[in-house]
Protein backbone atom coordinates (compact mmCIF):
# COMPACT_ATOMS: atom_id res chain seq x y z
CA UNK A 1 0.00 0.00 0.00
CA UNK A 2 1.18 3.48 -0.86
CA UNK A 3 0.31 6.62 1.08
CA UNK A 4 0.57 10.12 -0.34
CA UNK A 5 0.77 12.89 2.24
CA UNK A 6 0.23 16.55 1.35
CA UNK A 7 2.14 19.10 3.42
CA UNK A 8 1.97 22.90 3.38
CA UNK A 9 4.55 25.49 4.36
CA UNK A 10 2.99 28.15 6.57
CA UNK A 11 4.03 30.84 9.04
CA UNK A 12 5.03 29.07 12.26
CA UNK A 13 2.15 28.74 14.70
CA UNK A 14 4.02 30.61 17.43
CA UNK A 15 4.64 33.72 15.34
CA UNK A 16 2.54 36.78 16.13
CA UNK A 17 1.05 37.77 12.77
CA UNK A 18 1.58 41.32 11.50
CA UNK A 19 -0.67 42.81 8.83
CA UNK A 20 1.12 44.76 6.08
CA UNK A 21 0.50 48.49 6.25
CA UNK A 22 -0.76 48.64 2.67
CA UNK A 23 -3.44 46.04 3.45
CA UNK A 24 -2.26 43.55 0.83
CA UNK A 25 -1.62 40.69 3.22
CA UNK A 26 0.48 39.73 6.21
CA UNK A 27 4.23 40.15 6.65
CA UNK A 28 6.07 36.98 5.59
CA UNK A 29 9.61 38.35 5.02
CA UNK A 30 12.06 37.17 7.70
CA UNK A 31 9.30 35.31 9.48
CA UNK A 32 9.83 31.75 10.74
CA UNK A 33 8.08 29.22 8.51
CA UNK A 34 7.14 25.63 9.46
CA UNK A 35 5.05 22.71 8.36
CA UNK A 36 1.33 23.30 8.91
CA UNK A 37 0.84 21.57 12.32
CA UNK A 38 -1.85 18.98 11.42
CA UNK A 39 0.19 18.05 8.32
CA UNK A 40 2.85 16.83 10.77
CA UNK A 41 0.18 14.53 12.22
CA UNK A 42 -0.63 13.31 8.70
CA UNK A 43 3.01 12.42 8.00
CA UNK A 44 3.37 10.78 11.40
CA UNK A 45 0.32 8.59 10.83
CA UNK A 46 1.50 7.51 7.39
CA UNK A 47 4.94 6.63 8.72
CA UNK A 48 3.40 4.69 11.63
CA UNK A 49 1.26 2.69 9.21
CA UNK A 50 4.36 1.93 7.15
CA UNK A 51 6.25 0.88 10.29
CA UNK A 52 3.39 -1.47 11.19
CA UNK A 53 3.94 -3.22 7.86
CA UNK A 54 0.63 -2.18 6.34
CA UNK A 55 2.16 0.25 3.84
CA UNK A 56 5.35 0.07 1.87
CA UNK A 57 5.83 3.60 0.64
CA UNK A 58 5.12 7.10 1.92
CA UNK A 59 5.38 9.98 -0.56
CA UNK A 60 5.28 13.60 0.63
CA UNK A 61 3.98 16.29 -1.72
CA UNK A 62 3.85 20.04 -1.33
CA UNK A 63 2.43 22.75 -3.56
CA UNK A 64 4.08 26.13 -3.19
CA UNK A 65 7.12 28.26 -3.80
CA UNK A 66 10.66 26.90 -4.13
CA UNK A 67 11.22 27.11 -0.38
CA UNK A 68 8.41 24.63 0.26
CA UNK A 69 11.15 22.13 -0.53
CA UNK A 70 12.20 22.54 3.12
CA UNK A 71 8.78 21.32 4.19
CA UNK A 72 9.04 18.27 1.95
CA UNK A 73 12.57 17.66 3.27
CA UNK A 74 11.28 17.75 6.83
CA UNK A 75 8.70 15.08 5.94
CA UNK A 76 11.53 12.97 4.49
CA UNK A 77 13.48 13.39 7.72
CA UNK A 78 10.67 11.88 9.79
CA UNK A 79 10.18 8.89 7.53
CA UNK A 80 8.67 9.69 4.14
CA UNK A 81 10.51 7.83 1.37
CA UNK A 82 10.52 10.45 -1.34
CA UNK A 83 9.11 13.85 -2.13
CA UNK A 84 7.37 15.86 -4.83
CA UNK A 85 7.31 19.64 -5.02
CA UNK A 86 4.84 21.31 -7.33
CA UNK A 87 6.10 24.85 -7.78
CA UNK A 88 3.78 27.83 -8.03
CA UNK A 89 4.63 31.50 -7.72
CA UNK A 90 1.46 33.05 -6.45
CA UNK A 91 -1.09 32.16 -3.78
CA UNK A 92 -2.90 29.02 -4.87
CA UNK A 93 -6.48 28.53 -3.71
CA UNK A 94 -7.54 25.18 -2.25
CA UNK A 95 -9.54 24.39 -5.41
CA UNK A 96 -6.40 24.69 -7.55
CA UNK A 97 -4.32 22.76 -4.98
CA UNK A 98 -6.84 19.94 -5.08
CA UNK A 99 -6.68 19.89 -8.90
CA UNK A 100 -2.88 19.69 -8.72
CA UNK A 101 -3.09 16.90 -6.14
CA UNK A 102 -5.54 15.05 -8.35
CA UNK A 103 -2.92 15.03 -11.13
CA UNK A 104 -0.33 13.74 -8.66
CA UNK A 105 -2.73 11.00 -7.50
CA UNK A 106 -3.33 9.93 -11.11
CA UNK A 107 0.42 9.71 -11.61
CA UNK A 108 1.40 8.09 -8.31
CA UNK A 109 -1.71 5.93 -7.80
CA UNK A 110 -1.61 5.92 -3.99
CA UNK A 111 -4.14 3.92 -1.96
CA UNK A 112 -4.54 6.63 0.64
CA UNK A 113 -4.05 10.38 0.73
CA UNK A 114 -3.51 12.05 4.11
CA UNK A 115 -3.24 15.74 4.94
CA UNK A 116 -3.96 18.12 7.81
CA UNK A 117 -7.58 19.08 8.29
CA UNK A 118 -6.90 22.78 7.93
CA UNK A 119 -4.00 25.09 7.12
CA UNK A 120 -3.41 27.61 9.87
CA UNK A 121 -2.69 30.46 7.43
CA UNK A 122 -5.84 30.82 5.33
CA UNK A 123 -7.93 28.62 7.71
CA UNK A 124 -9.93 27.39 4.69
CA UNK A 125 -10.39 23.71 5.62
CA UNK A 126 -11.19 22.69 2.03
CA UNK A 127 -8.42 20.87 0.17
CA UNK A 128 -8.96 17.29 1.38
CA UNK A 129 -12.70 17.35 0.82
CA UNK A 130 -12.23 18.94 -2.63
CA UNK A 131 -9.68 16.32 -3.65
CA UNK A 132 -12.03 13.57 -2.50
CA UNK A 133 -14.81 15.09 -4.63
CA UNK A 134 -12.64 15.41 -7.74
CA UNK A 135 -11.44 11.81 -7.44
CA UNK A 136 -14.87 10.53 -6.36
CA UNK A 137 -13.21 8.94 -3.33
CA UNK A 138 -14.73 8.72 0.13
CA UNK A 139 -13.56 11.24 2.70
CA UNK A 140 -12.94 11.01 6.41
CA UNK A 141 -12.25 14.46 7.79
CA UNK A 142 -10.95 15.59 11.22
CA UNK A 143 -9.61 12.11 12.03
CA UNK A 144 -8.43 11.41 15.56
CA UNK A 145 -8.03 7.65 15.10
CA UNK A 146 -7.36 5.53 12.00
CA UNK A 147 -7.58 1.74 11.88
CA UNK A 148 -6.39 0.09 8.70
CA UNK A 149 -8.57 -2.89 7.72
CA UNK A 150 -8.28 -5.16 4.75
CA UNK A 151 -9.95 -3.03 2.10
CA UNK A 152 -11.14 -0.14 4.21
CA UNK A 153 -10.30 2.24 7.02
CA UNK A 154 -12.21 2.72 10.22
CA UNK A 155 -11.85 6.37 11.10
CA UNK A 156 -12.93 8.17 14.26
CA UNK A 157 -13.73 11.79 13.55
CA UNK A 158 -13.83 14.76 15.89
CA UNK A 159 -17.25 16.37 15.43
CA UNK A 160 -19.10 19.10 17.35
CA UNK A 161 -21.18 16.67 19.40
CA UNK A 162 -18.33 14.30 20.26
CA UNK A 163 -16.93 11.48 18.14
CA UNK A 164 -18.18 9.81 15.00
CA UNK A 165 -16.87 6.63 13.38
CA UNK A 166 -16.99 5.96 9.65
CA UNK A 167 -15.85 3.08 7.52
CA UNK A 168 -14.40 4.27 4.21
CA UNK A 169 -13.32 2.04 1.36
CA UNK A 170 -9.75 2.27 0.11
CA UNK A 171 -8.78 4.39 -1.83
CA UNK A 172 -9.73 7.21 0.51
CA UNK A 173 -8.80 10.70 1.65
CA UNK A 174 -8.25 11.35 5.34
CA UNK A 175 -7.77 14.80 6.86
CA UNK A 176 -6.02 14.68 10.20
CA UNK A 177 -6.79 16.33 13.51
CA UNK A 178 -4.05 17.39 15.92
CA UNK A 179 -5.22 14.70 18.31
CA UNK A 180 -4.48 11.84 15.91
CA UNK A 181 -0.97 11.23 17.22
CA UNK A 182 2.17 12.85 18.63
CA UNK A 183 4.48 13.78 15.72
CA UNK A 184 8.06 12.68 16.24
CA UNK A 185 11.10 14.89 15.96
CA UNK A 186 13.62 14.21 13.24
CA UNK A 187 16.91 12.83 14.56
CA UNK A 188 20.15 14.28 13.23
CA UNK A 189 21.12 11.08 11.35
CA UNK A 190 17.68 11.03 9.75
CA UNK A 191 17.97 14.69 8.76
CA UNK A 192 21.29 13.82 7.07
CA UNK A 193 19.75 10.80 5.37
CA UNK A 194 16.79 12.89 4.18
CA UNK A 195 19.18 15.08 2.22
CA UNK A 196 19.86 12.12 -0.06
CA UNK A 197 16.22 11.21 -0.60
CA UNK A 198 14.87 12.31 -3.99
CA UNK A 199 12.49 15.25 -4.44
CA UNK A 200 10.89 15.46 -7.86
CA UNK A 201 10.20 19.02 -8.98
CA UNK A 202 7.23 19.89 -11.15
CA UNK A 203 5.27 23.02 -11.91
CA UNK A 204 1.52 23.56 -11.95
CA UNK A 205 1.70 24.33 -15.68
CA UNK A 206 3.57 21.04 -16.33
CA UNK A 207 0.51 19.36 -14.89
CA UNK A 208 -1.85 21.50 -16.98
CA UNK A 209 -3.66 23.00 -14.01
CA UNK A 210 -4.99 26.54 -14.18
CA UNK A 211 -4.17 28.16 -10.83
CA UNK A 212 -5.66 31.58 -11.57
CA UNK A 213 -7.44 32.76 -8.39
CA UNK A 214 -11.23 32.91 -8.43
CA UNK A 215 -11.33 34.94 -5.24
CA UNK A 216 -9.97 38.45 -5.18
CA UNK A 217 -8.47 39.50 -1.87
CA UNK A 218 -9.55 43.13 -1.65
CA UNK A 219 -7.83 43.97 1.60
CA UNK A 220 -6.41 42.48 4.75
CA UNK A 221 -6.74 44.35 8.01
CA UNK A 222 -6.00 43.97 11.69
CA UNK A 223 -8.78 42.63 13.88
CA UNK A 224 -10.54 45.27 15.98
CA UNK A 225 -8.45 45.89 19.08
CA UNK A 226 -9.89 45.09 22.49
CA UNK A 227 -9.68 47.97 24.88
CA UNK A 228 -7.18 47.37 27.64
CA UNK A 229 -8.58 45.57 30.65
CA UNK A 230 -7.73 45.92 34.32
CA UNK A 231 -6.26 43.67 36.95
CA UNK A 232 -8.43 43.13 39.97
CA UNK A 233 -6.92 42.57 43.40
CA UNK A 234 -9.38 40.03 44.78
CA UNK A 235 -12.24 37.69 43.98
CA UNK A 236 -14.60 40.07 45.81
CA UNK A 237 -13.58 42.91 43.52
CA UNK A 238 -13.98 40.67 40.46
CA UNK A 239 -17.53 39.68 41.36
CA UNK A 240 -18.45 43.29 42.18
CA UNK A 241 -17.09 44.47 38.78
CA UNK A 242 -18.92 41.72 36.89
CA UNK A 243 -22.15 42.53 38.71
CA UNK A 244 -22.09 46.34 38.74
CA UNK A 245 -19.80 47.52 35.92
CA UNK A 246 -19.99 44.83 33.24
CA UNK A 247 -23.50 43.75 34.35
CA UNK A 248 -23.01 40.21 33.05
CA UNK A 249 -23.93 38.20 36.15
CA UNK B 1 -31.49 34.19 -7.99
CA UNK B 2 -31.91 32.44 -4.68
CA UNK B 3 -29.86 31.13 -1.79
CA UNK B 4 -29.90 27.47 -0.85
CA UNK B 5 -29.15 26.72 2.80
CA UNK B 6 -28.17 23.19 3.74
CA UNK B 7 -29.77 22.43 7.10
CA UNK B 8 -28.19 20.42 9.89
CA UNK B 9 -30.50 18.31 12.03
CA UNK B 10 -30.87 14.93 13.72
CA UNK B 11 -34.10 13.95 11.86
CA UNK B 12 -36.15 15.28 14.76
CA UNK B 13 -34.88 18.77 15.44
CA UNK B 14 -33.06 21.45 13.53
CA UNK B 15 -29.58 22.19 14.90
CA UNK B 16 -29.37 25.82 16.06
CA UNK B 17 -26.49 26.93 13.79
CA UNK B 18 -28.73 26.53 10.74
CA UNK B 19 -30.66 29.52 12.12
CA UNK B 20 -27.51 31.64 12.06
CA UNK B 21 -26.84 30.53 8.49
CA UNK B 22 -30.37 31.57 7.50
CA UNK B 23 -29.74 35.06 8.89
CA UNK B 24 -26.51 35.31 6.88
CA UNK B 25 -28.35 34.10 3.76
CA UNK B 26 -31.04 36.75 4.24
CA UNK B 27 -28.32 39.40 3.97
CA UNK B 28 -27.36 38.04 0.54
CA UNK B 29 -30.82 37.64 -0.96
CA UNK B 30 -34.39 37.60 0.34
CA UNK B 31 -35.26 34.40 -1.50
CA UNK B 32 -33.90 31.88 0.99
CA UNK B 33 -34.63 28.19 0.43
CA UNK B 34 -33.64 25.50 2.91
CA UNK B 35 -32.80 21.93 1.99
CA UNK B 36 -33.71 19.25 4.53
CA UNK B 37 -32.09 15.92 3.70
CA UNK B 38 -33.27 13.34 6.18
CA UNK B 39 -35.10 10.17 7.01
CA UNK B 40 -38.41 10.34 8.92
CA UNK B 41 -37.64 14.01 9.16
CA UNK B 42 -41.07 15.60 8.67
CA UNK B 43 -40.84 17.45 11.97
CA UNK B 44 -37.63 19.14 10.83
CA UNK B 45 -39.14 20.24 7.51
CA UNK B 46 -42.17 21.58 9.35
CA UNK B 47 -40.15 23.57 11.86
CA UNK B 48 -38.02 25.05 9.05
CA UNK B 49 -41.19 26.10 7.19
CA UNK B 50 -42.18 28.18 10.23
CA UNK B 51 -39.02 30.32 10.07
CA UNK B 52 -40.20 33.67 8.70
CA UNK B 53 -37.04 34.32 6.62
CA UNK B 54 -37.46 31.06 4.72
CA UNK B 55 -39.38 31.24 1.40
CA UNK B 56 -39.30 27.56 0.51
CA UNK B 57 -38.33 24.25 2.11
CA UNK B 58 -37.06 21.43 -0.09
CA UNK B 59 -37.57 18.22 1.80
CA UNK B 60 -35.93 15.02 0.62
CA UNK B 61 -36.98 12.20 2.89
CA UNK B 62 -35.12 8.97 2.20
CA UNK B 63 -33.48 6.27 4.36
CA UNK B 64 -30.19 7.13 2.62
CA UNK B 65 -30.09 10.28 4.75
CA UNK B 66 -30.66 8.66 8.10
CA UNK B 67 -27.07 9.45 8.95
CA UNK B 68 -25.19 12.38 7.53
CA UNK B 69 -22.50 11.45 5.01
CA UNK B 70 -20.93 14.23 2.93
CA UNK B 71 -20.86 11.94 -0.13
CA UNK B 72 -24.65 11.39 -0.06
CA UNK B 73 -25.52 14.97 0.79
CA UNK B 74 -23.33 16.27 -2.03
CA UNK B 75 -25.01 14.38 -4.85
CA UNK B 76 -28.44 15.65 -3.77
CA UNK B 77 -27.19 19.24 -3.50
CA UNK B 78 -25.49 19.15 -6.92
CA UNK B 79 -28.80 18.11 -8.51
CA UNK B 80 -30.47 21.22 -7.12
CA UNK B 81 -27.58 23.64 -7.59
CA UNK B 82 -28.58 25.02 -11.01
CA UNK B 83 -31.38 27.06 -9.54
CA UNK B 84 -29.21 28.90 -7.04
CA UNK B 85 -26.73 31.76 -7.00
CA UNK B 86 -25.48 30.86 -3.52
CA UNK B 87 -25.17 27.66 -1.52
CA UNK B 88 -24.54 28.28 2.16
CA UNK B 89 -24.27 26.48 5.49
CA UNK B 90 -22.66 26.86 8.87
CA UNK B 91 -18.89 26.54 9.29
CA UNK B 92 -19.03 23.97 12.06
CA UNK B 93 -17.84 20.38 11.61
CA UNK B 94 -21.03 19.66 9.62
CA UNK B 95 -20.54 22.40 7.02
CA UNK B 96 -16.74 22.25 6.93
CA UNK B 97 -16.98 18.60 5.99
CA UNK B 98 -19.67 19.12 3.35
CA UNK B 99 -19.28 22.39 1.46
CA UNK B 100 -15.84 21.86 -0.15
CA UNK B 101 -17.08 18.59 -1.64
CA UNK B 102 -19.99 20.47 -3.22
CA UNK B 103 -17.83 23.40 -4.34
CA UNK B 104 -15.21 21.23 -6.04
CA UNK B 105 -17.82 19.41 -8.12
CA UNK B 106 -19.26 22.76 -9.19
CA UNK B 107 -15.72 24.00 -9.94
CA UNK B 108 -16.17 26.78 -7.42
CA UNK B 109 -13.58 28.29 -5.11
CA UNK B 110 -15.31 28.24 -1.72
CA UNK B 111 -15.39 31.17 0.71
CA UNK B 112 -15.00 29.67 4.20
CA UNK B 113 -16.13 30.86 7.60
CA UNK B 114 -17.38 34.36 6.80
CA UNK B 115 -18.14 36.77 9.64
CA UNK B 116 -19.88 39.44 7.54
CA UNK B 117 -21.79 39.74 4.27
CA UNK B 118 -20.57 42.92 2.54
CA UNK B 119 -22.47 42.34 -0.71
CA UNK B 120 -23.73 39.32 -2.62
CA UNK B 121 -20.20 38.52 -3.82
CA UNK B 122 -18.00 40.14 -1.15
CA UNK B 123 -17.45 38.83 2.34
CA UNK B 124 -15.30 39.36 5.42
CA UNK B 125 -13.49 36.37 6.89
CA UNK B 126 -10.86 35.80 9.56
CA UNK B 127 -7.48 34.34 8.58
CA UNK B 128 -4.47 33.35 10.69
CA UNK B 129 -6.66 32.31 13.63
CA UNK B 130 -8.44 35.65 13.62
CA UNK B 131 -5.21 37.67 13.80
CA UNK B 132 -6.16 39.27 10.48
CA UNK B 133 -9.38 39.78 8.54
CA UNK B 134 -9.60 39.51 4.77
CA UNK B 135 -12.23 41.12 2.57
CA UNK B 136 -12.69 38.76 -0.36
CA UNK B 137 -14.69 38.91 -3.57
CA UNK B 138 -15.75 35.74 -5.35
CA UNK B 139 -15.86 35.72 -9.15
CA UNK B 140 -17.49 32.29 -9.45
CA UNK B 141 -20.97 32.08 -10.93
CA UNK B 142 -22.25 30.15 -7.95
CA UNK B 143 -20.97 31.14 -4.52
CA UNK B 144 -20.31 28.36 -2.03
CA UNK B 145 -20.05 30.00 1.37
CA UNK B 146 -19.80 28.75 4.94
CA UNK B 147 -20.65 31.17 7.73
CA UNK B 148 -19.25 31.51 11.23
CA UNK B 149 -22.37 30.89 13.32
CA UNK B 150 -21.40 33.13 16.22
CA UNK B 151 -21.10 36.13 13.90
CA UNK B 152 -24.78 36.11 12.89
CA UNK B 153 -27.87 36.20 15.11
CA UNK B 154 -30.15 33.16 14.93
CA UNK B 155 -33.22 33.70 12.74
CA UNK B 156 -36.59 33.80 14.53
CA UNK B 157 -38.27 30.38 14.53
CA UNK B 158 -41.99 31.11 14.35
CA UNK B 159 -44.50 33.07 12.36
CA UNK B 160 -43.60 31.83 8.87
CA UNK B 161 -45.42 29.39 6.63
CA UNK B 162 -43.12 28.50 3.75
CA UNK B 163 -44.13 25.96 1.14
CA UNK B 164 -42.63 22.49 1.64
CA UNK B 165 -41.63 20.98 -1.69
CA UNK B 166 -40.71 17.30 -1.78
CA UNK B 167 -37.57 16.39 -3.70
CA UNK B 168 -35.86 13.33 -5.10
CA UNK B 169 -32.85 11.70 -3.47
CA UNK B 170 -29.47 11.85 -5.18
CA UNK B 171 -27.15 8.91 -5.80
CA UNK B 172 -26.11 7.08 -2.66
CA UNK B 173 -22.52 6.09 -2.02
CA UNK B 174 -21.18 2.59 -1.48
CA UNK B 175 -17.76 3.95 -0.62
CA UNK B 176 -18.44 5.19 2.84
CA UNK B 177 -20.50 3.92 5.75
CA UNK B 178 -21.62 5.47 9.01
CA UNK B 179 -20.77 3.20 11.95
CA UNK B 180 -21.53 5.14 15.12
CA UNK B 181 -21.66 8.47 16.88
CA UNK B 182 -20.71 8.92 20.51
CA UNK B 183 -22.62 12.01 21.55
CA UNK B 184 -21.95 13.50 24.89
CA UNK B 185 -25.27 14.51 26.43
CA UNK B 186 -25.44 17.39 28.82
CA UNK B 187 -28.12 19.42 30.58
CA UNK B 188 -25.98 22.50 30.29
CA UNK B 189 -26.35 25.17 27.62
CA UNK B 190 -24.50 24.35 24.39
CA UNK B 191 -20.97 25.66 24.26
CA UNK B 192 -21.52 27.40 20.93
CA UNK B 193 -24.56 29.36 22.05
CA UNK B 194 -24.22 29.74 25.84
CA UNK B 195 -24.48 33.22 27.41
CA UNK B 196 -21.69 32.37 29.85
CA UNK B 197 -18.74 30.04 29.27
CA UNK B 198 -16.19 29.00 31.87
CA UNK B 199 -13.12 27.18 30.57
CA UNK B 200 -10.27 25.35 32.20
CA UNK B 201 -6.74 24.83 30.93
CA UNK B 202 -3.64 22.91 31.80
CA UNK B 203 -3.57 24.77 35.13
CA UNK B 204 -6.47 22.61 36.29
CA UNK B 205 -3.90 19.79 36.67
CA UNK B 206 -6.47 16.97 36.48
CA UNK B 207 -9.90 16.00 35.23
CA UNK B 208 -11.01 15.62 38.83
CA UNK B 209 -10.26 19.30 39.48
CA UNK B 210 -12.73 20.32 36.78
CA UNK B 211 -15.39 19.88 39.49
CA UNK B 212 -14.34 23.36 40.66
CA UNK B 213 -15.27 24.66 37.20
CA UNK B 214 -18.50 22.63 37.18
CA UNK B 215 -19.65 24.14 40.47
CA UNK B 216 -19.27 27.68 39.13
CA UNK B 217 -20.85 26.68 35.81
CA UNK B 218 -23.90 25.34 37.69
CA UNK B 219 -24.25 28.61 39.54
CA UNK B 220 -23.97 30.77 36.40
CA UNK B 221 -25.86 28.39 34.09
CA UNK B 222 -22.70 28.35 31.99
CA UNK B 223 -21.30 25.99 29.38
CA UNK B 224 -17.94 24.39 30.13
CA UNK B 225 -15.04 24.93 27.78
CA UNK B 226 -11.40 23.88 27.74
CA UNK B 227 -8.11 24.68 26.10
CA UNK B 228 -6.52 22.19 23.74
CA UNK B 229 -3.88 21.48 26.38
CA UNK B 230 -6.57 20.36 28.83
CA UNK B 231 -8.23 18.14 26.21
CA UNK B 232 -4.91 16.64 25.10
CA UNK B 233 -4.03 15.92 28.72
CA UNK B 234 -7.28 13.95 28.99
CA UNK B 235 -8.89 16.20 31.64
CA UNK B 236 -12.03 16.64 29.55
CA UNK B 237 -13.55 15.42 26.25
CA UNK B 238 -12.85 17.04 22.89
CA UNK B 239 -16.35 18.47 22.45
CA UNK B 240 -15.39 21.12 25.04
CA UNK B 241 -12.40 22.47 23.12
CA UNK B 242 -12.41 26.19 22.35
CA UNK B 243 -9.94 27.54 19.80
CA UNK B 244 -8.78 27.77 16.20
CA UNK B 245 -9.38 24.10 15.57
CA UNK B 246 -12.08 23.63 18.21
CA UNK B 247 -15.18 25.72 18.71
CA UNK B 248 -15.45 29.47 18.36
CA UNK B 249 -17.53 31.02 21.13
CA UNK B 250 -18.78 34.56 21.61
CA UNK B 251 -20.58 34.56 24.99
CA UNK B 252 -21.47 37.66 27.03
CA UNK B 253 -19.05 36.40 29.66
CA UNK B 254 -16.03 34.14 29.15
CA UNK B 255 -14.05 33.02 32.18
CA UNK B 256 -10.64 31.49 31.43
CA UNK B 257 -9.20 29.57 34.36
CA UNK B 258 -5.65 28.28 34.34
CA UNK B 259 -5.36 28.97 30.62
CA UNK B 260 -2.18 30.68 29.46
CA UNK B 261 -3.74 32.03 26.26
CA UNK B 262 -1.96 30.48 23.28
CA UNK B 263 -2.82 32.15 19.95
CA UNK B 264 -4.87 29.09 19.02
CA UNK B 265 -7.04 29.40 22.12
CA UNK B 266 -7.51 33.16 21.79
CA UNK B 267 -8.79 32.57 18.25
CA UNK B 268 -11.77 30.75 19.72
CA UNK B 269 -12.83 33.22 22.40
CA UNK B 270 -11.41 36.69 22.02
CA UNK B 271 -14.57 38.13 20.48
CA UNK B 272 -16.44 37.39 23.73
CA UNK B 273 -18.10 40.51 25.17
CA UNK B 274 -16.48 40.34 28.62
CA UNK B 275 -13.43 38.20 29.33
CA UNK B 276 -12.18 37.22 32.77
CA UNK B 277 -8.82 35.54 33.26
CA UNK B 278 -7.77 33.76 36.42
CA UNK B 279 -4.15 32.67 36.32
CA UNK B 280 -1.30 32.63 38.78
CA UNK B 281 1.21 33.68 36.11
CA UNK B 282 0.81 37.45 35.81
CA UNK B 283 2.69 37.42 32.49
CA UNK B 284 0.33 34.92 30.82
CA UNK B 285 -0.84 36.17 27.39
CA UNK B 286 -4.48 35.56 28.37
CA UNK B 287 -4.30 38.78 30.42
CA UNK B 288 -3.72 40.77 27.21
CA UNK B 289 -7.30 40.05 26.07
CA UNK B 290 -8.95 40.01 29.52
CA UNK B 291 -11.25 42.81 30.65
CA UNK B 292 -10.76 41.65 34.21
CA UNK B 293 -7.62 39.79 35.18
CA UNK B 294 -7.12 38.12 38.52
CA UNK B 295 -3.60 36.97 39.28
CA UNK B 296 -4.27 34.19 41.74
CA UNK B 297 -4.01 30.47 42.40
CA UNK B 298 -7.14 29.02 40.84
CA UNK B 299 -7.50 26.47 43.64
CA UNK B 300 -8.06 29.37 46.08
CA UNK B 301 -9.86 31.65 43.66
CA UNK B 302 -12.52 29.28 42.28
CA UNK B 303 -14.03 28.24 45.66
CA UNK B 304 -13.96 31.89 46.75
CA UNK B 305 -15.59 32.93 43.47
CA UNK B 306 -18.41 30.48 44.08
CA UNK B 307 -18.78 31.73 47.65
CA UNK B 308 -19.09 35.34 46.44
CA UNK B 309 -21.60 34.33 43.77
CA UNK B 310 -23.65 32.59 46.45
CA UNK B 311 -23.83 35.88 48.37
CA UNK B 312 -25.51 37.66 45.46
CA UNK B 313 -29.27 38.09 45.68
CA UNK B 314 -29.84 37.50 42.00
CA UNK B 315 -27.84 36.02 39.15
CA UNK B 316 -28.75 36.48 35.49
CA UNK B 317 -29.71 33.29 33.72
Amino acid sequence: MKILVAVKRVIDYNVQIRVKEDGTGVVTDNVKMSTNPPDDNAIEEAVKIKESGKANEVVAVSVGEEKAQETVRKALAVGADRGILVKTDSIVEPLAVSKILKKIVEKEKPDLVFMGKQAIDDDCNQTGQMLAALLNWPQATFASKIEVKDKSLEVTREVDEGLETLEVNIPAIVTCDLRLNEPRYASLPNIMKAKKKPIEQLSASDLGVDTKPRIEQIKVEEPPKRKAGIKVASVEELVQKLKNDAKVI
Amino acid sequence: MSVLIISEHNNKELKPFTLNAITAASKVDEDVHVLVLGSNSDSVAKSVSEIPNVKKVIHINNPVYENYLAENYTSAIIKLSEDYSHIMCSANTFGKNLMPRVAALLDVSQVSDITKVISDDTFLRPIYAGNAFATVKSSDKVKCVTIRPTSFDPAPTSGGSAEIQLGEAGDSTELSKFLKKEEIKSDRPELGTARVVISGGRGMQSGENFKLITAVADKLNAAIGASRAAVDAGYITNDHQVGQTGKVVVPDLYIAVGISGAIQHLAGMKESKVIVAINKDGEAPIFSVADYGLEADLFDALPKFLEELNKLNTIQK
